[in-house]
């Protein structure tokens, strides 16, 4: 099992560094592709059905295709311009994330790291329930209201994108 | 059991290679990519925190980033196509309309 979450993670951290270095937009989108489906895979491992089933869905689905879909609409003949290309600046920019990455790992790799009080749903719980009848539960109970302000975030962003990419008459 | 501090260091790795994608790549799409990257690095290490805890807002939680992480990536690329239309490049560096 934990053999898998290692070799999953390994493949997700490939394929990141592929969106990084692929001159080419399509391939860097492909591998982000990729990355989403192992990171959906480490979902089911950390028993968050619901989320690995909505990552698939709706990241390497639909926000994927509506990337891939732009792409195609813009595609440029040539790629070199965009390519990663080092300089003074993006040396110390490499450097400055380098510094800070180091930093949060330090504090993620600390043994004394604690945690608050345990919440109220152990897996037992979890499965008893089973996992997506409890969010419907907690979606339409405790955090309603952010629910419904999400469904009008939602419609304004529909909105505001047709509005946006309509061709302008003069 | 998975341990936490390995699924955060995992997370940590997946968000700086978002934070470099932003930097280093001037195609505003493979910019937009690593946007994305980094939201998906923050929802890992909210699985892995809900799972630790043994509770469910963590779960909640990335419902509601992923909805805004659509919202964001609709309303990004309509205005990149917008911005395609007159200037004809992708190049972020000439995407200087806000300045005077």
């Amino acid at each position: 099992m934990i053999v898998f979450f290692y070799l999953f993670a390994l493949i997700s951290l490939i394929l990141a560094l592929g969106v990084l270095v692929f001159k080419n937009p399509i391939h860097s989108a492909l591998s982000l592709v990729g990355t989403f489906f192992c990171l959906a895979a480490i979902y089911v491992m950390l028993n968050a059905e619901f989320v690995a089933v909505i990552q698939v869905l709706v990241y390497a689905g639909a926000i994927m295709v509506l990337f891939l879909f732009v792409l195609m609409l813009l595609s440029t003949k040539d790629n070199d311009q965009y390519a990663l290309k080092l300089n003074v600046s993006r040396g110390l920019a490499v450097a400055i994330t380098g510094v800070l990455m180091i930093q949060v790992l330090t504090a993620f790799m600390d043994p004394t790291l604690r945690f608050g009080e345990p919440g109220a749903y152990p897996v037992e719980r979890i499965q008893e329930i089973g996992s997506i009848a409890l969010i419907g539960q907690l979606l339409f109970t405790e955090f309603v209201l952010p629910f419904e302000v999400i469904s009008i975030l939602l419609l304004v962003a529909v909105i505001g994108a047709v509005i946006i990419a309509k061709r302008r008459v003069p | 059991m998975i341990p936490i501090s390995h699924v955060l260091v995992l997370s940590a790795l997946l968000f700086s290679i978002g934070v470099l994608g932003v930097m280093l790549r001037r195609n505003v799409i493979v910019v937009f990519m690593s946007i994305e990257l980094m939201l998906n690095a923050v929802n890992l290490s909210f699985v892995g925190f809900a799972r630790t805890m043994d509770d469910m807002t963590g779960v909640i939680f990335i419902f509601f980033i992923i909805v805004v992480a659509a919202a964001e990536a609709v309303v990004g690329l309509s205005i990149i196509l917008s911005i395609y239309r007159t200037r004809k490049t992708l190049n972020i560096d000439e995407f200087n309309l806000l300045k005077w």
